[in-house]
């Protein structure tokens, strides 16, 4: 492959912009499948056990 | 009582020490005499050059620490019951180094402030000159009080949110200490006149690769602690500590590749040249304020923040689309501090794009911030060391979105060479950053050391106004000086020849500069009275700990997960 300034910006410009709507698409079906919610929900609430003992 | 409370009860080296297997100990004495030899090598190649100097330091600093770790060598051998604690003895120093960190490098912040209003203030000495010490400040506070505020609240998040004892006692004392001898040999080299004229990557090539074993043991940590967890969903605060170690690591490499004149030299030279050199310096360069500034205070954030106000995070969703949307747009950022140079346009249009698209993510952990606090804001009224976390996020989305304005080509045009820049930049540095950072400490330090509260409520109040007063001063003073010096640099006669001289767009400044000098003082104050009340907090008595409070999972055996 020819590893000129224009091969570099065509590369950037078309599988720059597709990883990007890749990653996005992928980060929100993780966010908002429906079986993650409640190990979110946990995660967040677990944080403030007030006694912070180990987990039994 | 067991070691493990003695150790709560009184705060010494000793104990520290004598909470060391008697392997961890020999170890210690071990690496330390290697880093020693390491450091006579130094001051045996380098001679009269610098890094002999430094040679000679990396030698006191290691004999000196042997010294401690001999005087407890002969103690009994802790307890096996300390397994069913956390622990914190690295993290309780981290704190310790971090407040003295941020007075000196403050300090110095106030110095170097003062000397562009009274010039005579460099006392006609070379170290003291404003090219020395201005690195020595950006270095001391944002390496040495952020990075160990940094290291110090990730052993303690990281332990809490995978209910897992850090792997071993060995390796953070490691990362600590290794860590400040590369603060301590970056800013004695800052004096000595040592810099790759990088900025933010100052430190010359024999203390970068220093750091990169440091680093790496720092990741291990993580790794290895993570891999004990019982939880199996990894919180989301670690995740904002890993990007920030993880990527610090790659942009730290790439950008202080170099060739060293000689083994025995402390100059060397950059791999790269012309506007890649450029280019690669502000790709590190805006990514440090991105996952050392941004990413591992906004680790500290979504801990502590919901901890002290006993609520948790508003959306949990949202920091996760945050945190990658952080992780991925900070990366394209960078160019935006080359506008109008020989960087192609293309890049830097790219540059500036993302940094727009980059208030999205930087506004929703900004908003999930103040969500959380939403229905608890008596709490914020009330408790000075919540409010310290309510403004760091207030200050995080002014700067940030300060920052995205400032990106765009035409703003920059008036903006760039000015103060307005240093105004951005201590808005976040002061606002954001030492903000959540002396907010989270407040919390911290009293569940470190089992106190019921910190010594003086009342001088938490005072810090934060001091802290608020003075950042708001520098702020404005320099959008003001920084926005006129942008207009005048700027404006043409009916001839089409500048109607200013330079000389006397700094005499337009010099009323600003006092103000900013002020404005900084005010905050050094603040930070001075945080360590003292740190300090007497410290150093009074402990309420008793119920037995059953605070403790790791148990196991030790290395499964991860489920």
């Amino acid at each position: 492959m020819n590893f000129d300034h224009d091969t570099v910006v065509g590369f950037t410009k078309s599988w720059g912009l597709f990883y990007l709507i890749a990653m996005a698409v992928g980060v929100l079906i993780y966010v908002f499948w429906p079986s993650n919610l409640e190990r979110f929900h946990a995660a967040k609430k677990n944080i403030l056990d007030e006694d912070d003992k180990p987990w039994k | 009582m067991r070691v493990g409370v003695l150790c709560s009860t009184k705060w010494g080296t000793l104990d520290m020490v004598a909470q060391l297997t008697t392997g961890e100990r020999q170890l210690a004495i071990v690496v330390l005499s290697l880093v020693a030899l390491l450091g006579l090598a130094m001051a045996a190649a380098g001679r009269a050059d610098p890094i002999g100097v430094h040679g000679f330091i990396v030698l006191a600093i290691c004999c000196g620490l042997i010294f401690v770790v001999l005087g407890a060598y002969y103690a009994p051998e802790p307890s096996p019951e300390r397994l069913e604690h956390y622990y914190d003895d690295p993290s309780k120093v981290g704190i310790v180094l971090t407040m003295a960190w941020a007075v000196v490098g403050m300090f110095l912040g106030v110095w170097v402030a003062s000397l562009l209003a009274w010039p005579d203030l460099t006392f006609d000495a070379a170290w003291a000159s404003f090219g020395r010490l201005r690195p020595a400040h950006t270095s001391a506070v944002i390496f040495g009080f952020g990075g160990n505020a940094l290291i110090a609240t990730s052993f303690h998040v990281l332990q809490r949110t995978s209910r897992a004892r850090l792997p071993d006692q060995f390796s953070p004392w490691f990362v600590l200490i290794g860590y400040n001898l590369f603060c301590v040999v970056a800013a004695t080299g800052y004096f000595m006149g040592v810099t790759q004229s990088k900025e933010y990557a100052e430190p010359e090539w024999y203390a970068d690769i220093w750091l990169v074993v440091v680093w790496v043991t720092y990741f291990a940590i993580y790794i290895r602690t993570l891999a004990r967890r019982k939880e199996p969903h990894i919180y989301v605060a670690n995740w904002y500590y890993m990007a920030f170690i993880l990527v610090v690591a790659i942009l730290h490499i790439v950008n202080n590749l170099a060739v060293p004149v000689s083994f025995g030299h402390a100059k060397s030279y950059s791999v790269f040249s012309g506007v890649q050199d450029a280019m690669v310096q502000w790709w590190y360069g805006h990514n440090a304020v991105a996952f050392f500034l941004t990413a591992g205070f906004l680790g500290m954030m979504y801990y502590y923040l919901p901890k002290r106000a006993g609520r948790p995070i508003y959306s949990y969703r949202l920091s996760i689309i945050s945190f990658w949307g952080i992780t991925f747009m900070y990366m394209w950022a960078g160019s935006h501090h080359l506008l109008y140079t020989a960087l192609p346009q293309w890049v830097q249009t790219l540059g500036m794009t993302f940094s727009l698209i980059l208030l999205v993510p930087s506004w929703a952990s900004a908003g999930n911030a103040l969500a959380t606090l939403n229905g608890a804001w008596h709490k914020v009224r009330d408790d000075a060391t919540l409010r310290f976390m309510m403004a760091a996020a207030v200050f995080y989305g002014l700067t940030t979105f300060e920052g995205s304005f400032l990106a765009i080509r035409p703003v920059n045009s008036l903006s760039h060479y000015t103060d307005w820049t240093v105004g951005h930049v201590h808005a976040g540095a002061l606002g954001w950053v030492a903000l959540i950072t002396f907010g989270s400490i407040y919390c911290i330090v009293p569940w470190l050391w089992k106190r019921e509260r910190m010594y003086s409520a009342r001088l938490v109040e005072v810090h934060f106004w001091l802290a608020i007063i003075g950042t708001v001063i520098y702020v404005f003073a320099m959008w003001n000086s920084g926005i006129i010096q942008g207009l005048m640099w700027r404006t043409y006669n009916e001839n089409g020849t500048l109607t200013y001289s330079f000389v006397e767009s700094m005499v337009a400044m010099h009323p600003y500069y006092i103000a900013r000098a002020f404005g900084g003082l005010l905050f050094l104050m603040g930070a001075i009275v945080g360590s003292y009340n740190i300090w007497m907090t410290i150093r009074g008595e402990a309420e008793v700990a119920p037995e059953s409070a605070d403790l790791p999972e148990p196991r030790l055996a290395s499964a991860p997960g489920e």
